[in-house]
């Protein structure tokens, strides 16, 4: 069924790719796909770390205001604060990983909703940068062109002229690949996908299910002040009002897409990276083929609306196949 | 005889892949309590939908007093005065008894709902039930039996002349039971039709006027008040003689595998309780409901830590904390709520059954496909497990296809000792036996086993001895040659333990 899933938004984001190109003439331009893949490997990266919470059955809402956080903060701590570049990229990533073991704690064992513990988050975070930040805009400036090179790099492909791989596709990559080894390979990976389908037989099953949510949170937060570090690296600057707003909707929209059930226990990492794939597509396609750029909001809305339409649509007739063929099995005669 | 109150002819249904009704009559008449019997899958939850409206019959048809009774909803039933009350009661528990009982049809003043009307006219009507409560009494505050009296007003609130009831007890304890069938009694003097639906043959010998037995989806007999035994309705509806698990020879017990002394649950701290169970030995755990049986062994496998107390498994001291420390020392507990706590029904029987085991099979953290996918085959045949393939979720299971995944995932642990709570509520008669044949084989192979049920049949069949619980305590522990079920009832009801 999760086969069957990805390859069904595969073949979406195959055809949403050929429409725009046949429409726009600069969709398939090495600057274009540079572009679109970069981001999509920006979003990617945020979008499994929710993935891991989403799995679980809960949410993450906090994850736009930490991009803003670890976006504003990196360059805060080396331009304003001129702290050594390694402690302050480590601060930044500590600090977020923190924050995800706080509202895994806050929601394993005072039991609050993740909704509100993430949502107290999203107000938290924002203001708190805004807050050291002066409301100003942070940035590197013309400095820090090395580490920079982490978003903004080309790596050249052998045999490939006039197209080279954009940096952060390394990073989405490796972290994929990590991510999915561990939810679909090793055992914590099958018990975070048994919580999220029932976090009380798990429980009576023996595994330590509060220690795998807070992981979860762990993961989702980490990723997003990664993925804030690359976004604030990638544009130069952040401003702190905006930078990564609305970021928290577009990771867990592109989970969605790629197969998460927001009741839990459902989802595969390629999955989650095609949903973000086609978000961008999507993003990508309203800017070049249509002159209602305003309208981006209202066509990504339509589009997962009707995508998860046809999901479950899908899924309750594979149900009822599945309902009435056990039926028919339990009405043959029992065996001796 | 006057023509029947009710009378269904050869009615038949349908659903993709099964027939669940071939032909099936049968009559009610006025004022007469109809049992209908059956195992789960016998057809008898299709057979009282379409008696209440709910669906509509392939074929066959429904008369209503020599009528075509034409129904085509719960609507056209209930102004026809037919009311069906099922298993799990459709209550607001948020609302006052008087809501409940009016609730769809509010007596109305000017717009606005005549609150004190509706009380007014709810107290003949909780009266009628035997229920003396005052109508604005939330519901949510009553307990389970109170609420199906409400549900039965309810009923009668629209001057049901039928009552159809879906397995009323199933979730009553027995003080409870006693009042509803006195309800029943006295709505049957009335002149009240009752359809009566149970699993429990004990109950319906002793209430029901005629019985009707159905077995794969097709009428297997009607009997008569004097010819309703046991025995008769378990042939009709199995088809064959069950052999009673009482004849399982005890063994002479290995050496003690559990031992609790002065444990004391999160729930009843203040009776701490000392009991043991040997290696090969059957225990029983029986009680009123709210005895705290489930409590015990919730807290032996961790899931509620005991508030004090030690435990020793296999003569090494472990007051487990928690399921994962309780699995350490050797403990399974088969729960209560098989599909809440026991299985993760969207998954497939092979990751149900791997669930527990995964860890011990580990490669590094890796799951073991290997073992694991050996394991579930090597369960699915040795258990007898019917689906059509170790992928299918768990879901499409049969109840006790569904609890033999659940025995399965722990006995790939090999436990030392298996906990068991209501080990086969709401599983059909023939998927019990295998579940007590198996409890049999287990125990033969040394291995302790406690368990708590609400079926005297299963205690006094399954126990090489028995301990009886009243409000947290230990009321008493009973040996083999003294089981007996006025003795149980005796000291589960709180009797004086001096007087067995």
């Amino acid at each position: 069924m999760h086969l069957r899933k990805t390859l069904g938004i595969s073949i979406l984001l195959a055809v949403l790719c050929v429409v725009t190109a046949l429409l726009s003439d600069s969709f398939l331009s090495a600057y274009n796909l540079e572009n679109l893949i970069r981001r999509t490997s920006l979003f990617g990266i945020i979008s499994i770390g929710v993935a891991f919470v989403i799995i679980t059955g809960g949410i993450d809402l906090s994850v736009g205001s930490v991009i803003c956080l670890a976006g504003c903060g990196l360059p805060w701590l080396l331009t304003t604060q001129h702290w050594p570049l390694p402690a302050a990229l480590l601060t930044v990533l500590a600090g977020s990983a923190c924050l995800g073991l706080f509202h895994g704690l806050l929601i394993t064992r005072l039991r609050l909703q993740p909704f509100i513990v993430t949502l107290c988050g999203l107000l938290l975070y924002r203001g708190i940068a805004r807050g050291f930040t002066g409301d100003q805009s942070v940035g590197f400036g013309g400095d820090f062109k090395g580490l920079r090179s982490m978003a903004t790099g080309q790596i050249e492909l052998p045999f490939i002229h006039g197209f080279s791989l954009p940096a952060p596709c390394v990073f989405l990559l490796v972290i994929a690949v990590l991510a999915a080894v561990f939810l679909h390979g090793t055992i914590h990976g099958r018990y975070l996908l048994a919580l999220g389908y029932s976090e009380e037989a798990a429980r009576y099953s023996g595994i330590n299910t509060g220690r795998l949510t807070v992981l979860a949170y762990v993961i989702s937060s980490t990723l997003a002040g990664f993925g804030g570090v690359l976004f604030v690296l990638d544009v130069n600057s952040a401003q702190p009002a905006d930078f990564g707003s609305f970021y928290e909707l577009y990771a867990i929209a592109a989970a969605v897409l790629g197969g998460c059930s927001l009741r839990g226990g459902e989802g595969t990492i390629p999955g989650v990276i095609i949903g973000a794939a086609l978000m961008q597509v999507l993003r990508n396609m309203i800017a070049l083929t249509t002159r209602h750029q305003n309208m981006e909001f209202a066509i990504i809305g339509a589009v997962i609306l009707i995508g998860v339409s046809a999901d479950e649509l899908m899924k309750r007739w594979t149900l009822r196949r599945r309902a009435a063929r056990a039926l028919a099995l339990a009405a043959l005669p029992s065996p001796p | 005889m006057d023509s029947p109150l009710l009378e269904a002819r050869n009615l038949t249904k349908s659903f993709p892949g099964v027939r669940a009704l071939q032909g099936v009559s049968l009559t009610l008449h006025r004022g007469e309590v109809l049992a209908v019997a059956g195992e789960n899958g016998a057809g008898k939850s299709t057979l009282m939908k379409i008696l209440a409206g709910v669906q509509l019959p392939d074929t066959g048809e429904l008369l209503l007093e020599g009528r075509p009774a034409g129904l085509k909803s719960v609507a056209d039933a209930l102004a026809r005065g037919i009311a069906l009350i099922h298993q799990e009661l459709n209550l607001a528990g948020n609302l006052d008894i008087a809501a409940n009982l009016f609730l769809g049809r509010e007596q109305r003043r000017m717009g606005l709902i005549d609150i004190a009307r509706q009380r007014r006219e709810a107290r003949p009507l909780l009266e009628a039930v035997g229920l003396d409560m005052d109508p604005s009494t939330p519901v949510g505050r009553l307990g389970i039996g109170h609420q199906q009296l409400v549900e039965i007003a309810k009923a009668l609130a629209v001057n049901a002349r039928i009552l159809i009831m879906d397995e009323p007890t199933s979730s009553l304890s027995s003080g409870e039971s006693r009042t509803l069938f006195k309800v029943i009694n006295a709505l049957r003097s009335r002149g009240v039709s009752i359809i009566y639906i149970s699993h429990r043959l004990g109950e319906i010998s002793a209430l029901a006027d005629r019985v009707t037995v159905l077995r794969d989806g097709r009428v297997a007999g009607h009997l008569a008040r004097d010819e309703a035994t046991h025995g008769a309705m378990v042939r009709l509806m199995v088809g064959r003689e069950i052999t009673r698990l009482h004849d399982r020879q005890p063994r002479p017990p290995g050496a003690p595998e559990l031992e609790a002394r002065g444990l004391r649950t999160a729930a009843h701290p203040a009776h701490p309780l000392d009991f043991t169970v040997h290696a090969g030995q059957i225990v029983g755990i029986a009680g009123l409901v709210g005895a705290g049986r489930t409590e015990v062994l919730e807290t032996l496998f961790g899931v509620t830590p005991a508030a004090g107390g030690t435990l020793r498994v296999d003569g090494r001291d472990a007051v487990p904390r928690s399921p994962q420390e309780a699995i350490a020392a050797g403990l399974a507990l088969v729960p209560e709520d098989r599909k809440r706590q026991g299985l993760i029904l969207d998954l497939a029987v092979r990751d149900n059954l791997n669930l527990a085991s995964l860890r011990r099979d580990q490669r590094r953290g890796l799951v073991n496909h290997r073992k694991a996918d050996a394991l579930s085959r090597s369960a699915i045949e040795s258990l007898g497990i019917r689906t059509p393939d170790c992928r299918q979720p768990v879901r499409f299971l049969s109840g006790g296809n569904q609890q033999k995944v659940v025995l399965g995932k722990w006995l790939a642990l090999q436990p030392r000792v298996l906990l068991l709570d209501e080990p086969t509520r709401g599983i059909d008669i023939g998927a019990k036996q295998e579940i007590y044949r198996l409890i049999g084989e287990l125990a033969a192979r040394g291995m302790a086993i406690l368990f708590a049920s609400s079926e005297m049949e299963e205690i006094l069949g399954l126990s090489d001895r028995v301990l009886v619980m009243h409000e947290g305590r230990l009321a008493g522990t009973l040996d083999r040659d003294r089981l007996q079920e006025e003795t149980i009832m005796h000291l589960a009801t709180g009797g004086p333990s001096a007087d067995v």
